[in-house]
């Protein structure tokens, strides 16, 4: 039951990303590299809110954990950065998992509280270990040991093709798992957790499930970021970095494949015209997301698939 | 006479000072059709979510097919064969039809699953509305569509809640005909305030009032009963 105009949709803007490259100029070669690697940690928030309905504030733990396990694998234990790059994911995974366990206990706002409290644990955790983690000033990874075999990762072109490498293997697991029955059943939770129940699910298990894909996600994300930007830094385990992956799936459409990808996308350029052209930026982002609430409460690609192709997964 | 199925042994649920479930002790048979009956807050909801798993027993033990399921969540519950259809409809409303039934014969495991889904909303006559979002189903519509999920579960033990609060007379025929169906592989244990529908389904009936068995029997007996009557039957 493969829907082939969604598969068809997807591979095309794997397709136009890859053809975009030579014609992007350096800049915007290095923005659309972040924005993929923020994609993926927004699908991955976006497995856990959009599709499970698990609304967390604490993603940026699993993303830290995916980042500083690159970081200072590499920094301190001489990681290459291929390893870096397995050990994120199953970082993130796992941190996603240990909170998990705690936190799916409750639901809600309780769920939003714990989960941010425990994120600005990590946080602090970061900020107090600082001769390991360098606190806020971050680590810098060197340049040597951004490369993969002969290929140096800090070059436009390399990094570019990395980062598009992880967001399509990304973006294709994720339309796969959305499309399988365990996604189905995700869904179910979100809808309606006493129904699923009562047709034999442990809201528990899928749950917890469902947050560890999440975690894996934001992790692998987290240590593409380290590997690709050469930047560890205690900035990015705050809370804003578990508020932004909420505002691009929120822009870009919960519980739509695309819709993290489309959400960072244009979050980033928002940003980045808008602080060009004022210094009272942030203004011009509220009064964006205002407008999305009022007129588009779903996002773009939720409000897409209601009014025209609900075969939008 | 047939196996007892299930087997409730001096349930209790209290809550603070209502004794909703009082002691109750109760047997199913296999392959009948059993019909809860009582007036409004005798406890009828309440003892089938504790038989469900919904709400846990305070005291008293429920043994299904000889096993202790006292202490077994809900959604074990069902794994082990008891499928519970909402007195009040708990459809997925933003999702099609066919989602709906398919969620329920997926955690049976049925393969080919989008047959066994098909199957089960044929049995209920929906499967023209297959690709309906099932929010926007009529309430009949809606109330078939939450026995097709029970069906769909392949259920041992099948407890429906009120099934045919608020169908039309012709809604209300074909589901006595589903629930005849369903019989004498899967057992039914139904709440029913429609005496016509008890009448002509059950082949036993109990009789709850303020939490308590009051009467256990054949329709003609529970019919003929005078404290039944004067508390119940109104007659």
């Amino acid at each position: 039951m493969i829907d082939r105009r969604a598969l068809f949709l997807h591979l095309a803007v794997l397709a136009a990303l890859l053809a975009a490259l030579p014609m992007l100029a350096a800049y915007h070669v290095t923005n659309i590299a972040k924005i993929m690697v923020l994609a993926v940690y927004a699908m991955g928030y976006n497995i856990a809110f959009g599709y499970t309905g698990l609304l967390s504030l604490g993603h940026a733990m699993f993303f830290a954990a995916g980042l500083y396990a690159a970081g200072m694998g590499i920094s301190l234990f001489g990681l290459s950065a291929a390893g870096a790059l397995v050990l994120g994911p199953v970082a993130g995974g796992l941190a996603a998992t240990l909170v998990g366990l705690l936190a799916l206990r409750t639901a809600g706002v309780a769920f939003m509280i714990v989960t941010l409290m425990f994120a600005q644990a990590g946080y602090l955790t970061i900020l107090y270990f600082v001769k390991y983690t360098r606190g806020d000033e971050g680590i810098v990874i060197a340049r040597a040991a951004r490369a993969i075999g002969s290929v140096d990762l800090s070059a436009d072109t390399p990094r570019y093709l990395l980062a598009f490498g992880i967001f399509a293997l990304a973006l294709l697991l994720n339309l796969a798992l959305v499309r399988s029955p365990f996604g189905r059943i995700m869904v179910a939770m979100r809808e309606n957790e006493a129904r699923s129940r009562m047709l034999g699910y442990n809201p528990y298990t899928v749950k917890l499930t469902a947050l560890a894909v999440s975690g894996v996600y934001a992790g692998a994300a987290g240590a593409a970021y380290a590997v690709v930007f050469g930047y560890v830094g205690a900035s990015l385990a705050s809370v804003q970095y578990s508020i932004l992956p909420l505002l691009y799936v929120l822009l870009g459409g919960a519980g739509t494949v695309l819709g993290p990808f489309l959400g960072a996308l244009l979050m980033f350029y928002l940003i980045d015209y808008a602080s060009s052209a004022t210094s009272a930026y942030l203004f011009i982002v509220g009064a964006a997301l205002i407008l999305l609430v009022l007129f588009a409460p779903k996002g773009i690609l939720g409000t897409l698939r209601e009014r025209h192709a609900r075969w939008l997964p | 006479m047939a196996a007892v199925i299930l087997e409730a042994r001096g349930l209790t649920r209290h809550f603070g000072g209502l004794k909703a479930v009082d002691g109750v002790d109760f047997d199913l048979r296999q392959g009948e059709i059993h019909a809860l009956i009582g007036p409004n807050g005798a406890g009828k909801t309440t003892f089938v979510s504790l038989l469900s798993g919904r709400i846990e027993a305070q005291s008293g033990r429920i043994s299904f097919d000889g096993r202790d399921i006292t202490r077994l969540p809900a959604h074990a519950r069902v794994r082990l064969g008891i499928a519970y259809t909402f007195q009040i409809t708990q459809i997925y409303a933003a999702l099609s039809v066919f989602d709906n039934v398919a969620l329920a014969a997926q955690s049976r495991g049925s393969h080919p699953l989008g047959a066994a889904a098909m199957e089960a909303l044929s049995r209920v006559g929906l499967e023209a509305r297959k690709d309906q979002i099932a929010g926007t189903l009529s309430y009949g519509h809606q109330r078939l569509l939450e026995v097709a999920m029970g069906l769909a579960l392949k259920p041992r033990l099948l407890i429906l809640d009120e099934p045919t609060q608020g169908l039309s007379q012709g809604e209300i025929e074909t589901f006595n005909g589903i629930v005849k169906s369903v019989v004498p592989e899967a057992t039914v244990l139904l709440i029913e305030h429609n005496m016509d529908v008890v009448m002509e389904l059950a082949e036993w009936i109990t009789v709850l009032n303020f939490g308590q068995v009051l009467a256990t029997g054949t329709p003609p007996a529970i019919r003929a009963n005078p404290a039944v009557q004067s508390a119940y039957l109104g007659a």
